[in-house]
């Protein structure tokens, strides 16, 4: 018996809590009346369950929140790039299977920007492989590259799921924090650094890889060529493999260059670089990224690949090279859409920036990337009556989420468990809005004494 | 340098998990097809066209108002998606579907089936596939530390006169049984079946349901080609049998439901403490699905779910259209003395191709099947794409059926016709002297 269609037209929560009770109820009835059930998750995903982004984007998809956390964009992608989207779905061909290790065009278009960027020889057959988005190139390198026994060296804070990737790959993450260096004033996200002395204790001879995001998300810190020649002199000594998630590359502000470190002496050879079209091309929602890398270790990912979703969807894939030749062909141009989006968010981050300091936060000025992250102690939010085991920056986001309609990401979400306690007054904003959303952001924090705690 | 140090550089690179399963007959032969062929009826796709309505719901959704739609969208399926996919499925399976937690949206049915064995498949875990069989399913339970078990549809020799059908490949109730033990996880069941188009009966299905209840394993179900049946047949969906629902995830294709192979958008059915692991996996290996194909596909099921059972529904014509082409390349194939298995289902089609031997001469010794070397001589000399049945069998049993051959009917009539025209002159060869 189906339920009333009107309960599908209703978008509230309400409707689907009603929903999702029944159906436990009508579960935990028929569960009964068989035997018992000894089907449950593999060793592999034990303890990975949980996410810190089910979480929040659930609470955040109310219309009425100002929505500064989860990291995409609301501004239109560029015109040309829909464009070609809709001239590659008319070609009864790229309707159907493409190659499965990327799109020849698509492969063709990477192999020349990249070739361009690396000053090297990239072969778009061998050297290069498309993957559902940055996330399915981190999946398909660490299921390739790592096992049980192996250890994986991790920056913190973190992308939130290079931990359980790692884990569910068998291996142990091994964590470093970057540390704030008192120095100038406002911070930056250069103050945030490694000690060397610190991250030469973390490699041994199980370390694996490390992995390596630049520009760096939550911080958007850019490694400076200095800072990854400490870290390429310990890969090449240890013989360590470095993932290097590279997805926000273009979005480097003014007076800072992004370093790709398989460029660097000996780190080709050890080196997988990931980039992504949604944050090139703010098209979060088309999920195509890649892998690029020596063949010796691209053919394992591609082994992955074959044996995980084979192909990926082919329109795409093609409009996605239509708009790389695009602007490759203007890379020398500063209306080249990688330049210009930078230009673009520079000034955003500026407004931001601006907004919360006026609030009177302490902002992190990042170097590249579309986050921010900000210290919220000055604002002394009591929230001692709330969740004692659920770090600080939880409650005060969940607690801003409610009475205050702005939403963010706590950044204890992305640090190991070490580490939690450290970054707990710390919450990331995101960016890349269009203007009345930070128009809207802005009226939230003005008004932000005026209103009751 | 230290010991452990020389010892970690001498290791290879790749890990363990990825043993054995590097091979991949498509690469080779897909690379094969482009370089040679001009009738490609190899791999399996159509080479007509997604229906006008659905290519017109992703131009809608590319370039509409909403520009969101070319950001994230919900990570296990897009809201309109999942929600028009439970209310189609809980219609055709008579029961309530929560769109959260019953259903969830892949990267096409491949990652479907690559999530239900990371979900459930443990080191030690065995998994009974069905031969012969889509070819990533024993890579994929070995690549998730399964042992792989084998039990082969068998032919039955047709009645006199009668072409072979599909339906005459059949599994010994027996064997099957033997197959069960305290190890085995799950069993995968392919209906209808790629490559040899068998649509399982509902006594074909209920001997399965009665030895997973028996021996409580979990059935993962490959129903991609579900709306492709034949004759008048019934798809039936194993999960409507008693006691399935909850050991059952379901799999389906919009690529084959929707002649879109290129927009890989999939998804599972299932029990919400089947589907918990499934998302799992899901949100740490891709997590996200591509938006703009999921609202595309939402609109598709809409249109078909408000011409439920008319005929001018998608779902209706298509097979009408397929059964067309499959009579057709029957008739092509009988005609120069190859021996089609008439299939009940799917856009596949295997032929026995014993009459052409001469052509292709044994070669004792070889570590390639037969058929396999058959296929790449045909494209090769006459330009004509097929898979040989072999690449759907296990190592051990690839020389069991190894001269038959695999064609793919979904494709123009134009292409039938130069397949014909081949194989005509093909014949005239053969016989002329």
């Amino acid at each position: 018996m189906l339920f009333a269609s009107r309960s599908f037209c209703c978008r509230g929560v309400k409707a689907y809590q009603l929903r999702t009770d029944l159906l436990s109820r009508s579960i935990k009835l028929s569960a009964s009346a068989t035997m018992a059930f000894r089907h449950k998750n593999t060793r592999r995903i034990e303890g990975i369950d949980s996410n810190v982004w089910v979480e929040f984007t659930k609470v955040a998809a109310d219309p009425s929140i100002v929505n500064l956390g989860q990291g995409l964009p609301d501004i239109s992608p560029p015109s040309y790039v829909k464009e070609e989207l809709a001239k590659a779905a008319a070609v009864d061909r790229l309707n159907q299977y493409t190659r499965g290790f990327g799109h020849p065009s698509l492969v063709k278009a990477l192999s020349q920007v990249y070739e361009r960027v690396c000053g090297r020889e990239i072969d778009p057959l061998t050297d290069i492989l498309v993957t559902v988005g940055a996330y399915g190139s981190l999946f398909s390198t660490i299921q390739a590259l790592i096992e049980e026994g192996d250890e994986v060296i991790i920056i913190e804070p973190f992308y939130d799921c290079y931990e359980p990737m790692v884990k569910m790959a068998g291996a142990k993450p091994v964590f470093i924090p970057l540390r704030y260096k008192n120095g100038g004033n406002p911070a930056s996200s250069a103050d945030w650094v490694l000690d060397p002395a610190e991250l030469a204790t973390k490699f041994n001879s199980k370390t694996k890889a490390i992995i390596l995001n630049t520009p760096h998300n939550p911080i958007g810190k850019v490694f400076t060529r200095e800072e990854l020649q400490v870290i390429a002199d310990l890969c090449i000594k240890y013989d360590t493999l470095c993932i290097s998630d590279e997805v926000y590359e273009w979005l480097v502000y003014k007076g800072n260059k992004h370093i790709k470190i398989a460029t660097l002496p000996g780190m080709w050879e050890r080196t997988i670089t990931i980039g992504s079209a949604g944050k090139t091309y703010s098209v979060t929602g088309w999920k195509l990224g890649w892998s690029i890398g020596p063949q010796n270790l691209i053919k394992h990912l591609q082994v992955v690949h074959q044996n995980t979703l084979y192909t990926c969807p082919t329109p795409l894939q093609e409009a996605l090279a239509q708009a790389f030749w695009i602007d490759y062909k203007r890379m020398d141009d500063p209306d080249c859409y990688f330049y210009s989006l930078s230009r673009e968010l520079e000034s955003k981050r500026d407004r931001m920036a601006q907004l919360l300091q006026e609030a009177g936060l302490k902002p992190v000025i990042p170097d590249g990337g579309y986050f921010m992250i900000v210290d919220v102690s000055a604002l002394n939010v009591d929230l001692s009556d709330g969740d004692e085991k659920q770090p600080y920056d939880y409650e005060f986001v969940k607690w801003m989420i409610k009475s205050k309609k702005l939403s963010a990401i706590p950044l204890s979400a992305f640090c190991g468990p070490e580490t939690k306690r450290q970054f707990e007054k710390y919450i990331r904003f995101c960016f890349i809005k269009k203007d009345s959303t930070l128009d809207a952001a802005e009226v939230i924090l003005k008004n932000w004494n005026k209103q009751p705690a | 340098l230290s010991l452990s140090l020389q010892a970690k550089m001498s290791r290879p690179v790749q890990a363990r998990r990825l043993e054995g399963i590097d091979k991949n007959v498509w690469v080779e032969f897909v690379k094969l097809a482009a370089t040679y062929s001009t009738v490609n009826l190899g791999q399996g796709f159509p080479d007509f066209p997604p229906p006008d309505f659905l290519k017109e719901a992703f131009v809608r959704a590319l370039s509409g108002e909403n520009h969101m739609l070319h950001q994230y969208t919900r990570a296990f399926g897009h809201p309109p998606l999942v929600k028009i996919l439970a209310q189609y499925f809980g219609k055709l399976l008579g029961r309530d579907l929560d769109p959260m937690t019953n259903v969830m949206v892949t990267v096409g049915a491949y990652q479907a089936l690559f999530c239900c064995f990371q979900a459930f498949v443990d080191e030690g875990d065995e998994v009974i596939i069905i031969e012969p069989f889509f070819d990533c399913y024993e890579p994929m339970v070995k690549m998730a530390g399964g042992m792989p078990v084998f039990v082969p549809l068998r032919p039955k020799a047709p009645k006199d006169g009668k072409l072979m059908s599909s339906a005459d490949w059949q599994l010994d109730p027996a064997e099957l049984a033997s197959k069960f033990s305290e190890r085995t996880k799950a069993i995968v069941l392919n209906s209808p079946n790629n490559p040899l188009g068998k649509v399982f009966s509902r006594g074909e299905l209920e001997l399965i349901a009665d030895l997973c209840v028996k021996h409580d394993v979990l059935c993962i179900s490959d129903e991609v080609y579900e709306w492709l049946v034949y004759d008048g047949k019934e798809h039936i969906r194993i999960a409507s049998l008693q006691g399935m629902w909850d050991r059952t995830v379901i799999i389906g294709s919009a690529g084959k439901t929707f002649s879109a192979t290129g927009w890989k958008v999939g998804w599972t059915v299932g029990p919400n403490r089947l589907l918990q692991h499934l998302r799992t996996v899901h949100q740490n290996s891709v997590y996200h699905c591509a938006t703009v194909a999921q609202e595309a596909v939402a609109q598709g099921f809409q249109r078909e779910l408000e011409l439920y059972g008319k005929p001018e529904s998608y779902f209706i014509q298509l097979p009408k259209e397929l059964q067309q082409k499959r009579d057709w390349l029957v008739q092509s194939l009988d005609a120069v003395g190859m021996k089609p298995i008439v299939p009940e289902g799917t856009y596949f089609l295997v032929a026995d191709i014993s009459e052409f031997k001469s052509d292709v001469p044994d070669v004792p010794d070889s570590d390639e099947p037969y058929d396999s070397r058959f296929a790449k001589w045909m494209v090769k000399n006459k330009g004509l794409a097929a898979i040989p049945l072999s690449a759907f069998y296990c190592g051990a049993h690839k020389n069991n059926y190894n001269h038959f051959i695999r064609f793919c009917f979904a494709k123009e009539e134009a292409t039938l016709k130069a397949a014909n025209d081949i194989l005509q002159k093909w014949k005239l060869e053969k016989t002329s002297p």
